[in-house]
């Protein structure tokens, strides 16, 4: 067999049932791509060889023995470093804080992927507490777009996408709490999906904004997506706020994907001043493919979509304030040399191991929350969340989905927004609404601009309809086939991961 | 609306995070711009608006009662940055005399 890891999730795991190939195989072929192009994409922060390879190695005697496996056997993954693994690997979100913490317990969506017979490659690389939208706010160095190692990947789950997209995993995982799913896919030309708040268990997700976060999963294709989504979906006991509600068959929705009828909702103000002109061209584009396959299009309108931003970083970071007020030195995480007393010993523990975002997060939450402020910016931004919950409970009255941009623009260069927090915090314009208003979405490629640089259409749906969005989501899919379409950088390396 | 350095001085201690020489000015001017930003709520009228913390019906969630196995000390101490045997080591906290 030519390249093993072009196949998709879906592939690979067709090509062990027909024992064209094995685990061992895919996970070494994983491996072995990480190792001749992580040094340039940086999508990794940890890895796990010895103990991928033998647990592939176990899966495939399995196998052979007859045994019934889980949907993820023997597929390489590659999990966000936000989430817990108890397994040897460090849980570090990308911060100095938590450089050498390793967790004591595995994340819910770990032990279903394990259980799942899924093989952890890695973690991925993330803005520091994944607060950022291209994952310059590490604590160890960006991760570089694989369509152009100048350019960001988007973030903060910039190394999943990455991975995702340098074919060094076929799976991974991100958590998404404005767009730190969708965005970096779309940037790297990849599908990920924001799942409804309550679909996935946070158990095991280190918090940033509690009422925001959500885990979902990355993939080349939405059949993949499909298949992650439906291996991490479901209650747990241990996070409160997930629900007890059956998931669908994610897969079967995706074979039986028809535009037929589809009532899809354009928000005018998603194309509007900000919108660059070439992204717009191939969202309208892929729209039109929607049209053409018997979808109806109707104009909509979010009157409250200017103030998205705004309410989101208010709640964002009053929520992070508290939430990080755990990382005081005391129980885990980075302690200052010889503090004189306990509030020293805290205070400048949190400046050394934070960095500068972080800070200027924690404190703007803390300002918003503090008395003579709450009013006027935390209750406001409540108020104004319930009115963005308003807009889209109106538009789904009216439309099946939602259609636009992820991102207002294809991928930027490093450094391009690093000096403006604002500049930085619009790249999640289109985003940030799907979170405040607790609905799915997902971003799919709709193409390449000019130079070469993937655009992602975004689609919303209203709450617990995941199996519409993917189903939504494979009918451009189809039509353009972009996810067989190669970053440059893989050119010549085939030849190094062939087995 | 201008943030002034005292003021962002009282938000670091109240967020317990010291600052650095020249930090203080340049959050204040950065954070002022961040607020303005968000000041544009303001042209709202929310009078009649209930706050929405939560967007699910989910009320309290309850659970039964039952006794479950805590992790091992020595895991839970495991990456404690100071620590005795069976505890986490701080600073003095309580003034007087030596032990």
């Amino acid at each position: 067999m030519a390249d093993l890891l072009e196949l998709t999730a879906t592939e690979m795991t067709a090509a062990l049932e027909r024992r064209e190939t094995t685990s061992r195989d895919l996970v070494a072929a994983s491996l072995a791509r990480m190792a001749s192009l992580d040094g340039q994409v940086h999508a990794f922060l940890s890895t796990r060889s010895e103990a991928a390879r033998k647990e592939a190695e176990a899966i495939d005697r399995r196998r052979l023995a007859g045994e019934k496996l889980g949907p993820l056997a023997g597929l390489p993954v590659a999990i966000k470093d936000n989430l817990c693994t108890s397994d040897g690997l460090p849980t570090t979100c990308a911060s100095r804080m938590l450089e050498k913490f390793h967790a004591p317990y595995d994340a819910n969506v770990v032990e279903k992927i394990r259980a799942a017979d899924g093989v952890i490659v890695g973690k991925t690389n993330l803005d520091e507490f994944a607060m950022g939208s291209s994952t310059e706010n590490s604590a160890f160095g960006p991760t570089h777009n694989p369509w152009n190692l100048d350019l960001v990947p988007g973030g903060s789950s910039g190394g999943s996408a990455a991975a995702v997209a340098a074919r060094m995993a076929p799976l991974a995982l991100g958590s998404d709490t404005g767009g730190s799913i969708r965005l970096p896919a779309s940037l790297c030309g990849v599908v990920g999906l924001k799942p409804t708040y309550g679909r996935v268990s946070r158990y095991g997700l280190v918090a940033f904004a509690s009422s925001l976060d959500q885990i979902g999963p990355f993939g080349r294709t939405v059949a993949d997506v499909a298949l992650m989504l439906q291996v991490i979906a479901g209650w747990d006991g241990r996070d409160s706020t997930s629900v007890n509600r059956p998931a669908p068959d994610y897969a079967a929705a995706v074979r039986s994907a028809s535009a037929q009828g589809l009532r899809i909702g354009l928000p005018r103000e998603f194309f509007a001043a900000g919108l660059d002109a070439e992204v717009e061209r191939l969202v309208r584009e892929a729209i039109a493919v929607y049209e053409k396959a018997g979808a109806k299009l109707v104009e909509v309108s979010l009157p409250h979509f200017a103030y998205a931003v705004e309410t989101y970083y208010i709640v964002a970071t009053a929520e992070c304030s508290s939430n990080l007020a755990r990382y005081d030195g005391v129980h885990y995480g980075h302690r200052t040399a010889e503090p004189s007393d306990l509030i020293e010993m805290m205070s400048r523990s949190r400046a050394e191991g934070f960095g500068p975002e972080v800070k200027r997060r924690i404190m703007l939450g803390t300002y918003v929350l503090s008395s003579g402020y709450y009013d006027a910016y935390y209750l406001k931004a409540l108020k104004v969340r319930q009115l963005i919950k308003g807009d889209l409970d109106r538009a789904f009255a009216q439309v099946d989905c939602l259609m636009g941009p992820t991102s207002p623009t294809a991928a930027w260069p490093l450094g391009a927004k690093t000096a403006d927090p604002l500049a930085m915090y619009l790249s999640d314009i289109y985003t940030v609404s799907a979170n405040l208003a607790t609905i799915p979405a997902v971003s799919v490629p709709c193409g390449f601009t000019a130079a070469g640089l993937p655009v992602g259409l975004q689609i919303m749906g209203d709450v617990f309809t995941e199996d519409r969005l993917l189903a939504a989501a494979a009918i451009i899919e189809r039509e353009r086939q972009d996810w067989q379409r190669r970053p440059g950088m893989l050119a010549g390396d085939g030849k190094a991961v062939q087995t | 609306m201008g943030l002034q350095r005292q003021e962002v001085e009282k938000v670091a201690k109240l967020s317990r995070i010291t600052l650095a020489p020249g930090e203080a000015e340049q959050l204040a001017d950065q954070l002022s711009r961040v607020l303005d930003y968000i000041g544009k709520l303001n042209e709202l009228k929310t009078d009649d608006v209930a706050p929405l913390s939560h967007a699910l019906a989910v009320a309290n969630v309850f659970r039964d009662d039952e006794p479950r196995e805590s992790l091992p000390v020595e895991t839970v101490l495991a990456n404690a940055p100071s620590r005795t045997a069976a505890g986490f080591k701080v600073p003095r906290v309580l003034e007087g005399d030596e032990d």
